[in-house]
């Protein structure tokens, strides 16, 4: 059966730019990626996210060459690469350690993959000259690794990397040893260079900002396998499995089960919540079945006073975090359980007469659309 | 008085005990040795006992020996085969030893264990022991002598027919014996130095298109080099001055300097020489070794100021 979530975005080639199929990768008995499939569009930058240990590493590194896979196919521009070496392939990457040669100067390391390139001398030192501007290290040509900082030495990885103009560039943790402020500097340099060369990335990381800023499409994993494929909107905003909703951002989840549909809306029974609640329904819900809700913190809002409409929840404000632009609600409800609200701080208030405060009564509310609803 | 001696090893004293306990230690069984023995070389030879002495009829620094070890070609031609044995020798010690260090960093754990066992077992018996046994396969009776004679006469003309392979009392026996019994010093540091390289190394030049004969050329071995001069070091210092090996398997009308020393101190009872021969030695082998590293210090610090902008 065709999963509609991991068919290709918008197929135009017959056979897309990569290709991974029924990629299975054991270690002994152990798994680390189990029967994962997806393709990759030309000039997507395609993230893979997932906690530490899920098989990103295993999974890119099958891309690139280094592990053979257990059973499956890889294929990348229409090539299978099964028994193509890793130094046959159009694929360069940047390893999680950068990997830099520490016995070469910056310039060396750079100009290291140009030298199997049928290049003059010349070209080859323009080449190197042009990545070094790239990347702004030619001050730096001439020092060895270890004489230059941490984020110098992943952007020497970078401009290694991409010397030799890959089809397709393998990026593990390229942003992990940076501080934030580089970090997001360096993202969108990264999104220029993809922007500038249409070389297709596939970017590893645990960071979901990241993942979300940079990426076109990204996959999240988790013990090997594949749990949902799309863009940043679709997996933030709809996601399809409790384990994608719940690792990405966070959530308030309720255990209920469907008590009737009408039309478009489901009506949910919550023992948590007291009240029925609306949600639009996804296909295949019946009535009876046990299902899970879940809303963002942002989703829901919070006021003194009783909104109009359907979805609303009354309790008590137990702590506030302020973050500036933003602050975080927990609110109890007479049940016990624990509700996380987020509410822009729109107005200017002091600490006394904003929206709510500790131990005060609040409502909350949120709309049917922005529930979602999660059946496994 | 005992408790202030505790505080001060308390404060201070372990500190610089362990501090400076390499440097008693060199000095106690480096330096002064070794200034007894250049003592030694300036001496004259005498028939007392000790059998030497300074100063009465002969001048307090006598350059005698120093001045016979340049004029008698002994000397000069001893050294040359101690050298050119040392060279050859490690030189294979080196080509065996390397392909043996590079499988042990790249077999599992567990053989890995087994190999580095197998590399220092030969340890665990005597070193007289292993190179009588030797010379008992190099003998013109043994089997292994026979099976060489054996696979020379079916393999070349008839003309060229032996009866055995001549290998006792050669320089060949002397670098076949060192190169087997200095071959773990040279396996275990260039072992330390590969197993500390990271993997990821090759897997990147690799990736950038290297095949592997070329990713060894470009990665490992210039990153094994220091390896490389260590184990060389190790092996050809204790070769240039072996004694054992030549005088139990070599020719002996060409010396090694180890056996000159050796004889002049006892047969010839003059210890004078003997000392001017050891000097000389130490010179020989120290000071190249100095001259390098000062070069090598020199142009790692041009090389790091010059990297910066
Ligand atoms: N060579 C190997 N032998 C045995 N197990 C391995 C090997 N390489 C990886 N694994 C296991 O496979 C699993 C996936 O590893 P992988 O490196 O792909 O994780 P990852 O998703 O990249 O994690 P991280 O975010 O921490 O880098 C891990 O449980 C790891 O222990
Ligand atoms: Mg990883």
């Amino acid at each position: 059966m065709p999963d509609a979530a991991l068919a290709p975005a918008p197929a135009q080639t017959p056979l897309p730019f990569v290709r991974i199929q029924g990629v299975t990768k054991n270690f002994g008995t152990f798994k680390a990626v189990d029967d994962v499939s997806f393709d990759i569009q030309k000039g997507e930058i395609f993230s893979l996210l997932g906690g530490s240990g899920c098989g990103k590493t295993t999974l890119l590194r099958m891309l690139a060459g280094f592990e053979e896979p257990t059973a499956g196919t890889v294929w990348i521009d229409g090539q299978d690469m099964t028994s193509v070496p890793a130094y046959d392939r159009p694929v360069h990457m940047m390893f999680q350690s950068y990997a830099l040669f520490p016995h070469m100067t910056v310039e060396k390391n750079i100009g290291y993959g140009l030298k199997h390139e049928p290049m003059t001398k010349a070209q080859r030192a323009d080449r190197v000259r042009e990545m070094l501007d790239l990347v702004q290290l030619t001050p730096f040509a001439a020092r060895k690794p270890h004489q230059i900082s941490g984020g110098q030495r992943q952007r020497v990885a970078l401009a290694r990397a991409l010397a030799r103009a890959p089809k397709l560039l393998l990026l593990d943790e390229p942003l992990a040893a940076l501080d934030k402020k580089l970090r997001e500097h360096t993202q969108f340099e990264l999104m220029n260079i993809q922007d500038r060369t249409g070389i297709t990335f596939v970017v590893v990381t645990h960071d979901q900002e990241e993942a979300m800023t940079l990426s076109s499409r990204l996959a999240v994993m988790d013990k090997g396998r594949i749990m949902q494929i799309g863009t940043s909107t679709e997996i933030y905003e709809y996601p399809k499995k409790k384990f994608v909703a719940s690792f990405i951002g966070s959530i308030n989840s309720f255990d209920g089960t469907v008590s009737q549909i009408t039309g478009p809306e489901a009506l949910i029974d919550i023992p948590d919540l007291g009240s029925p609640m609306r949600a639009t329904a996804i296909a295949g819900l019946a009535p009876g079945q046990p299902v899970t809700l879940a809303v963002r913190p942002e989703k829901l809002s919070i006021g003194r006073d009783r909104p109009e409409g359907a979805n609303v929840i009354r309790g008590q404000v137990e702590g506030v975090a302020y973050f500036g632009k933003d602050s975080l609600y927990r609110v109890r409800l007479p049940g016990g359980r624990v509700l996380s609200v987020s509410a822009v701080n729109a107005r200017r208030a002091g600490e006394h007469d904003r929206v709510a405060d500790w131990d005060d009564e609040v409502w909350l509310a949120f709309a049917p659309s922005s529930a979602i609803l999660l059946t496994e | 008085m005992t408790a202030r001696l505790s505080d001060w090893f308390n404060k201070r004293g372990w500190a610089a005990l362990i501090i400076w306990l390499p440097y008693i230690w060199l000095v106690v069984f480096f330096l002064i040795p070794f200034v007894i023995v250049l003592g030694m070389s300036f001496a004259t030879r005498t028939s007392t006992a000790p059998p030497f002495g300074f100063g009465g009829e002969d001048p307090i620094l006598n350059l005698e020996s120093y001045q016979r070890l340049f004029s008698d070609t002994l000397y000069i031609r001893a050294y040359l085969t101690s050298v050119g044995n040392a060279v050859v020798a490690t030189v294979f010690c080196l080509l065996i030893g390397y392909p043996m260090a590079l499988g042990l960093t790249r077999v599992s754990s567990t053989w890995r264990t087994i190999l580095l066992m197998l590399v220092i077992l030969p340890f665990w018996t005597s070193f007289l022991l292993r190179v009588y046994a030797w010379m008992g396969l190099m003998g013109t009776n043994s089997w292994f002598n026979r099976l060489l004679t054996d696979i020379w006469n079916a393999l070349t003309p008839e003309a060229w027919e032996i009866a055995h392979v001549t290998m006792m009392n050669t320089n060949f026996a002397v670098v076949l014996v060192m190169v087997y019994s200095y071959l773990p010093f040279m396996i275990l540091p260039l072992y330390a130095n590969l197993e500390r390289l990271d993997p990821a190394l090759d897997e990147a030049a690799m990736d950038l298109g290297s095949r592997p004969l070329r990713v060894f050329w470009d990665v490992t071995l210039p990153q094994s080099i220091p390896g490389i001069i260590a184990g060389g070091m190790l092996v050809f210092i204790p070769a240039c001055g072996e004694l054992i090996i030549p005088s139990l398997v070599g020719d002996a009308s060409s010396p090694m300097i180890g056996r000159v020393i050796s004889d002049e101190f006892t047969s010839s009872r003059d210890w004078p020489m003997a000392s001017a021969v050891a000097v000389a030695l130490l010179v020989l082998l120290v000071v190249p070794l100095m001259v390098y590293s000062y070069f090598e210090s020199r142009a790692n610090a041009v090389k790091a100021t010059k990297g910066a902008p």
